[in-house]
C-alpha cells in the first residue's frame, strides 16, 4: 500500500511555544484517520504545515510522495482541505465560488463534477445563491465541496462538523464514509469522539505538539489501563468473597467487576455457581474512546 | 496557465461587481478635481507654452486615477482576503507565487486603465487635449499601473488591518502622488524642491505620460520610462519574495 502522508520529525515554533514537538506520522493510503486531542495540541497546525499554509521549522512532509515545500505544485494537487474557519469569498455564488477553485487547479471542463458534488451535498437549491446568503451549515458544505473541485485522493478535514446540526452532520459524514469507500483519503481532526469511534481505522493522540498514541481504534482501546467490566445483579444480593478484589463499584443493587480480559468472564460465572448464586441481569461495560481519551490525557508524561 | 487565468478573471470579477464603487466613483472624484481647478486656475497659470491649465492637468489627473485606482485594487483585495480568511483558498491551491503576483498586478493594471479611459472620455467630451504619441501614453499607463499594483500587493500583504493599510495609503501614496507634478510643473518649484521632486518616482510616472500628450516633459520620456521600469522592477521582486517566503501570509 502507497502512503498517502508521511511526516517526519516535524518541528514547530511560534516564538518560544513549541507548537509541534518532533511529529513523525506515516498514513497510508485509503485510511481513514483521526487526529485528536484537546484544543491547543497542535492539531490545526499538523494539518496547516501538511497543506502548506504553515512552514515547518525541521524536519519534512510529503504527500503522495511529493515534499510539500520543494514539490509543492504536486503535493498540493493531491490535497483536499476543509479548514476549520468558516471562510467564503462574499462576491460570489456557490457555483461561482466552485468554478474559480477548480480553476485553481488548472481544471477548465469542471462544469459535471460540480453539477455532482452540488447534488452529492444537498446545495442545488443554492447553487446560484450568493455565499454571504447562506446559513453556516450551508457555508460548511460548499467548504467541502471546495476541497473536492480537483478529485484529491487525499482529503483533510479539520473538525468538519464543529457548529453543525445533528442532521447535516450525519449526511456529511454518509458522504465522507463514501468518498473512503471510492479510495480517497480521509483525516479529520473532531471533537466528538464517538464520530471518530464511528468512523475511522487508526487514531493519532496529540497533546502539547506530541503525538502521545498512534494506533488502530481497537487495539487503543484494547491497550488502555481503563479495561472492561462486568455489572452483575445476584440472587441472594451478596458477592462471594474470592471474589470481593475484582469489585470496583456497588450501586443500584448491581456490582461492578474489573475484568483484564474476556476469559475471566467465565471464570466469575463458574464462582458464582459454586455458590448457588443466580445471575438476574448481567452487562458487560466496554471502554469507549472517551475513557481512552480522559486516561491518556490524565497521564501528563507522552508514552512516546 | 488556467489557474492563473481564473485568479485573473476572478480579480477582475471582483471588483467589477462592486463597479459603482471601484470604477465609476474614482472617475467621479476625478472629474471634481477638474472642475474645481479649471474654475480657480485656467486664467491664471500657463504651464506649456500654447497649453492650457486644464489641458495640461487633464493627463495628470487621468495617470493619478490610474495610480491610485491601481493601488487600491492590489491592496483591497488582498487585505480583504486576509482579514475574511478566504485567501486560503488560493493558498491551499497549486498557483505558483509568479502567477498569483502576475494576477494581482494585471487586474489592478485593467482597473487602473478602466478608470482612467473613464476620465478621459469625459473630458474629451469637453475640452481639446492634443494627442502626441498614443504609444507614450498606453506604456506609461501601463507601466505606472503595474507598479501600484505591485505596492498594492505589498501593502495589502503587511498591513494586519485596514488603519494599517489607510497609513500606507495616506502618508506614502498620496503624498508621493500629489507632489509628483499632477497639478503643476515642477520648474515652477524653487530649486530645492524640484531637486526632492526628482528623487520621487511617481513623478517621472506622470512626466513621461503626458509627454503622450504634449510631446513636452521636464525630463525625457526615455529616461522616465528605464526609471519607472526600475522602480516596477526592484517592487516586483519584492512582491515575489515576499509570496515566495510567505510573508504574513503562511505561518
Amino acid at each position: 500500500m502507497s502512503v498517502a502522508i508521511e511526516v517526519h520529525q516535524v518541528c514547530k515554533y511560534y516564538g518560544s511555544l513549541c507548537a509541534l514537538d518532533h511529529v513523525d506520522l506515516k498514513i497510508e493510503a485509503g485510511e481513514f484517520f483521526a487526529l485528536l486531542g484537546p484544543n491547543g495540541a497542535g492539531k490545526t497546525t499538523l494539518i496547516n504545515t501538511i497543506a502548506g499554509l504553515a512552514i515547518t521549522d525541521s524536519g519534512s512532509i510529503h504527500v503522495m510522495g511529493n515534499h510539500v515545500i520543494n514539490q509543492y505544485r504536486q503535493a498540493r494537487k493531491q490535497l483536499g482541505v476543509v479548514p476549520q474557519e468558516l471562510v467564503f469569498d462574499p462576491f460570489f455564488t456557490v457555483r461561482e465560488t466552485l468554478k474559480i477553485q477548480s480553476g485553481y487547479y488548472g481544471i477548465s471542463n469542471s462544469a459535471s463534477w460540480i453539477d455532482e458534488i452540488i447534488d452529492r451535498l444537498g446545495l442545488t437549491d443554492k447553487a446560484d445563491v450568493n455565499m454571504r446568503a447562506l446559513s453556516g451549515g450551508m457555508k460548511r458544505r460548499v467548504m467541502v465541496a471546495q476541497a473536492l473541485v480537483h478529485k484529491p485522493p487525499v482529503i483533510i478535514l479539520d473538525e468538519p462538523t464543529a457548529g453543525v446540526d445533528v442532521e447535516l452532520r450525519q449526511s456529511l459524514w454518509d458522504f465522507i464514509k463514501q468518498l473512503n469507500i471510492e479510495g480517497h483519503t480521509i483525516v479529520l481532526t473532531t471533537h466528538y469522539l464517538e464520530e471518530a469511534e464511528a468512523l475511522c481505522n487508526r487514531v493519532a493522540m496529540l497533546k502539547q505538539g506530541k503525538i502521545i498514541a498512534l494506533n488502530s481504534m481497537q487495539d487503543l482501546i484494547n491497550n488502555m489501563t481503563v479495561g472492561y467490566s462486568l455489572r452483575l445483579r445476584l440472587q441472594p444480593d451478596s458477592l462471594p468473597s474470592i471474589l470481593q478484589d475484582k469489585q470496583i463499584a456497588n450501586h443500584n443493587g448491581f456490582y461492578e467487576l474489573k475484568i483484564d480480559a474476556h476469559a475471566q468472564i467465565e471464570l466469575i460465572l463458574a464462582r458464582l455457581r459454586e455458590e448457588n448464586i443466580q445471575i438476574l441481569e448481567m452487562q458487560l461495560l466496554q471502554p469507549d474512546l472517551e475513557d481512552v481519551f480522559v486516561s491518556m490525557m490524565k497521564n501528563s508524561i507522552p508514552e512516546m | 496557465m488556467t489557474g492563473f487565468l481564473t485568479l485573473l478573471y476572478k480579480e477582475l470579477l471582483r471588483f467589477w461587481k462592486v463597479g459603482f464603487q471601484t470604477v465609476l466613483a474614482p472617475i467621479v472624484s476625478t472629474l471634481l478635481y477638474l472642475l474645481i481647478f479649471f474654475h480657480v486656475l485656467e486664467t491664471r497659470v500657463e504651464v506649456y507654452q500654447g497649453v492650457s491649465y486644464t489641458a495640461f492637468l487633464i493627463p495628470g489627473l487621468v495617470m493619478m486615477a490610474v495610480m491610485q485606482n491601481a493601488f487600491a485594487n492590489a491592496s483591497s483585495s488582498m487585505i480583504q482576503s486576509k482579514i475574511s480568511g478566504n485567501i486560503v483558498f488560493v493558498l491551499l491551491s497549486p498557483l505558483t507565487y509568479r502567477e498569483i503576483f502576475m494576477a494581482y498586478i494585471l487586474a489592478s493594471v485593467v482597473r487602473g486603465l478602466l478608470v482612467g479611459i473613464g476620465v478621459y472620455l469625459v473630458t474629451w467630451l469637453f475640452f481639446d487635449i492634443p494627442l502626441f504619441w498614443p504609444v507614450w501614453i498606453i506604456m506609461y499607463a501601463v507601466m505606472g499601473s503595474a507598479l501600484l499594483g505591485a505596492l498594492g500587493v505589498i501593502a495589502g500583504i503587511w498591513a494586519d488591518k485596514f488603519d494599517q493599510l489607510a497609513a500606507f495609503q495616506n502618508f506614502l501614496i498620496m503624498p508621493l502622488t500629489f507632489l509628483s507634478g499632477v497639478f503643476y510643473s515642477i520648474h515652477s518649484l524653487p530649486p530645492a524642491w524640484q531637486y526632492l521632486s526628482h528623487l520621487n518616482p511617481f513623478f517621472y510616472m506622470i512626466d513621461g505620460f503626458r509627454y503622450g500628450f504634449f510631446g513636452v516633459s521636464d525630463i525625457s520620456p526615455y529616461v522616465s520610462l528605464v526609471i519607472v521600469s526600475v522602480c516596477f522592477l526592484a517592487v516586483s521582486y519584492l512582491a515575489i519574495q515576499i509570496l515566495r517566503t510567505g510573508y504574513k501570509l503562511r505561518h
